[in-house]
């Protein structure tokens, strides 16, 4: 099976072979960091033009096709106006919030990254609360568009950020209670040991029922965690102009349109980890032939084929779907996720307990 | 902490915030400017200020003679200029006594109902896009697209017809009108189901739409409402039905009705009367008759002294062209009574006491066009 194992411990070995520990940790993390930066460009440039070209296709379109070859180059070009455009600052904003606002999302998109396996033997950091690290940065994303929609001393960007934090809020606990029941049925939050765990078969098909609506709910609650449409009541263009990013413009804007993308990114690897096995191949039972062939695809082309399929089905919702009213989506939560999630939550445990998964 | 500069300021004494929705604002379609008193999300009061695209066509109608002035109201409701052009062309022929050839009042009954096809595609996107669902937006305009390539073919323009003049039409029509007409009913046959299954039969919209913006019978004649908001509410008041004009009553075609008085009512009537469109169309359309398509008129227009009215039902309801002539080559005075305006007006009273993004979804249904508004 294909691994970067050897290749992140050769480097690993050598870094600490040949310079003080505490240097080669600082050599390790700037190293790391670079690899981050570089993932956020490539999903900033590849998630938005996946959009557009999806969202073409479902509405008659072509979509952008004028800069480079099939319009690829429209995300950079996109990309370098926004950074050439002024950061403007309106007057009467709560300067410091204001400018705080974007950073504080982008970082804790940047932090979710950490316990992802990307493939196999290749992650940042396989702590061992992986799953409960995940569920507890993502909640830290709302702290920031609550900053954004208060500074910006606009309504319109108020009520969306009070709408997205009623959201977020909610939204969380059916998101963490879906991830809960894989971690039920593998013992462990560890994210390297869910994936191991995966080895013989996907959750999403070892788990039994529980495992399918946990599924689903995650899908929907990622969504929503997300601020996508059905559930993008905090930017509701046709009620909000654009929510609580209406007074941003220039590279602060990109910053919060950045982290959009790259949450999408890190909900459906998250999605992917736990219910589609992460970077394990699929494997039907005693085809050897079969799975030896799965097994020669790379690791990580496995975990970033099964993310891509979920953001296209985010996608696709959004280009779908109108948008739910805050008291319906709230309603949605409170009264059906949520006491389904409880539900699916017990009857899984007693799946687990009684050792019924396969 | 209380700054001077604070935009974010509640009505001293309550909870309640003043907001401004538009002039410019994606879901007022048009500058409309909308005073909403909110209470978190609760909608409290709206108040419609209108006047951002008067343009006082009106007034300039008088300046204007009987044969140039239809044309100005094709600016009015851009959406059905068509039917905008035949009430006015009715009012001056009725003060002349001019007697339209049957071959111009088929091709006028037909260019209303694409007209009605067009407008409700429109609409239908709109109202799917105000509740936040983009794509149907580009589903409606490819038929209307085939509309208005029709058009085209037939007038010489897309958007502002300027085909009715007194006596007629303008020009007879074009050799493969007939054809490409029956070809769009055909296409449109399809896409209308594909309508309902992408949008109508959709849980979120249904639940957008319903029990949301109730507009009683009583409220709805008392606020003045025509076309499918009012009929969505129960009243019948289809003037092609109740004051049949053209070749009207010798059509056979229902006056849709909806009793719920709510959104979804509304959403349902449209998508229904698209559906009587084409019936109506499928009628007339094998059935032109031969012979002239305008009547033989003096070359200057002189009403006579006096008061005429005329209606017809455009795609948002009842447009009424009130004209006082003085026996001059040019009206008096012109008055003009647009769908738009009245349904407006119960805009607040369906509003009242729900959320923002039913604010948002009842103005869709009320398929406003400000220009239509405000004149």
């Amino acid at each position: 099976m294909f691994s970067l194992e050897n290749i992140t411990q050769i480097v690993h070995t050598w870094l600490y072979e040949n310079m003080h520990p505490t240097l080669a940790l600082m050599v390790e993390f700037a190293f790391i960091g670079v690899l981050v930066i570089a993932l956020f460009a490539f999903l900033g440039l590849v998630l938005v033009m996946m959009e557009r070209k999806v969202s073409s296709w479902m509405q008659l379109r072509l979509g952008p096709n004028r800069i480079g070859p099939w319009g690829w180059f429209q995300t950079v070009a996109d990309t370098v106006k926004l950074i050439v455009k002024e950061g403007m600052t309106p007057n009467n904003v709560d300067k410091l919030l204001f400018n705080m606002a974007p950073i504080l999302v982008i970082i804790v998109s940047m932090v979710i990254m950490a316990p992802i396996m990307f493939a196999k033997g290749f992650q940042i950091w396989d702590i061992n609360i992986g799953v409960l690290f995940v569920s507890a940065v993502s909640s830290l994303s709302i702290i920031g568009i609550l900053m954004a929609g208060w500074a910006s001393n606009n309504k319109y960007s108020l009520l969306g950020a009070m709408r997205s934090g009623a959201q977020i809020v909610s939204y969380e606990l059916s998101a963490g209670l879906s991830m809960l029941t894989i971690v039920v049925l593998t013992g462990s939050l560890k994210m390297s040991d869910i994936i191991q765990a995966q080895e013989t078969g996907w959750w999403l098909f070892k788990g039994h029922i529980p495992a399918i609506i946990a599924f689903v709910i995650f899908i929907i609650a990622a969504t929503a965690e997300t601020n996508r449409a059905p559930f993008d009541l905090a930017e509701a263009e046709s009620e909000l102009t654009a929510g609580f990013h209406t007074e941003y413009s220039g590279m602060k804007f990109a910053l919060f349109f950045l982290a959009e993308y790259v949450n999408i990114f890190v909900v459906c690897a998250i999605g992917a980890t736990l219910f589609l096995g992460g970077w394990m191949p699929f494997h039907v039972g005693n085809w050897e032939q079969f799975n030896n062939i799965m097994d020669y695809i790379p690791t990580p082309i496995w975990f970033f084929g099964k993310t891509f399929f979920l953001i296209f089905v985010i996608m696709w919702f959004r280009w779908t779907f109108p948008r739910l009213r805050i008291d319906q989506l709230l309603n949605l939560e409170w009264k059906y996720l949520l006491p389904i999630s409880i539900f699916n939550i017990l009857l899984v445990t007693v799946i687990a307990l009684a050792g019924w998964h396969f | 902490m209380y700054r001077e500069t604070d935009i974010i300021q509640t009505i001293p004494g309550t909870d309640e915030m003043v907001i401004n929705v538009g002039p410019q604002h994606p879901s007022t379609h048009g500058v409309l400017h909308l005073v909403l008193t909110i209470n978190g999300e609760i909608v409290k009061k709206v108040e419609p200020h209108i006047g951002y695209i008067h343009r006082s066509i009106e007034k300039m109608c008088e300046s204007l003679t009987y044969r140039q002035f239809i044309y100005s109201t094709s600016r009015m409701d851009y959406l059905a200029a068509h039917t905008n052009n035949h009430a006015c062309a009715m009012c001056v022929e009725q003060g002349m006594g001019i007697e339209v050839p049957l071959r111009a009042q088929y091709i006028r009954v037909l260019m209303d109902e694409l007209t009605r096809i067009a407008s409700h595609c429109l609409w239908w996107g709109s109202i799917a896009m105000d509740c936040g669902a983009v794509t149907p937006f580009f589903l409606a305009f490819r038929e209307r697209e085939m509309i208005n390539s029709i058009m085209e073919e037939t007038c010489g323009a897309r958007l502002t017809m300027n085909y009715n003049v007194p006596g007629g039409v303008m020009a007879d029509i074009h050799p493969t009108f007939q054809q490409s007409v029956k070809d769009f009913v055909r296409h449109f046959r399809s896409k209308i189901d594909e309508y309902d299954e992408l949008v109508t039969g959709n849980i979120i919209f249904q639940s957008r739409l319903k029990g949301v913006g109730k507009l009683s019978k009583e409220d709805a004649i008392s606020y003045g409402c025509t076309g499918p908001t009012a009929r969505a509410s129960g009243v019948s008041c289809d003037v092609r039905k109740h004051f049949p004009y053209e070749i009207y009553n010798q059509i056979d075609f229902t006056e849709i009705t909806h009793t719920a008085g709510d959104s979804y009512a509304r959403y349902l009537m449209r998508l229904a009367e698209m559906r009587e469109s084409m019936s109506i169309i499928e009628q007339l359309i094998d059935n032109i008759p031969e012979g002239d398509y305008l009547a033989k008129t003096k070359a200057v227009l002189k009403l006579p002294k006096g008061e005429f009215y005329s209606r017809v039902e455009t795609p948002r309801g009842e447009l009424g062209v009130y004209i006082v002539s003085e026996g001059g080559t040019t009206p008096y005075r012109i008055k003009f009574r647009s769908p738009g305006f009245s349904n407006l007006s119960a805009l607040d009273h369906m509003t009242r006491g729900h959320k923002i993004g039913d604010l948002v979804a009842i103005m869709g249904t009320l398929d406003l066009v400000i220009p239509d508004i405000d004149r």
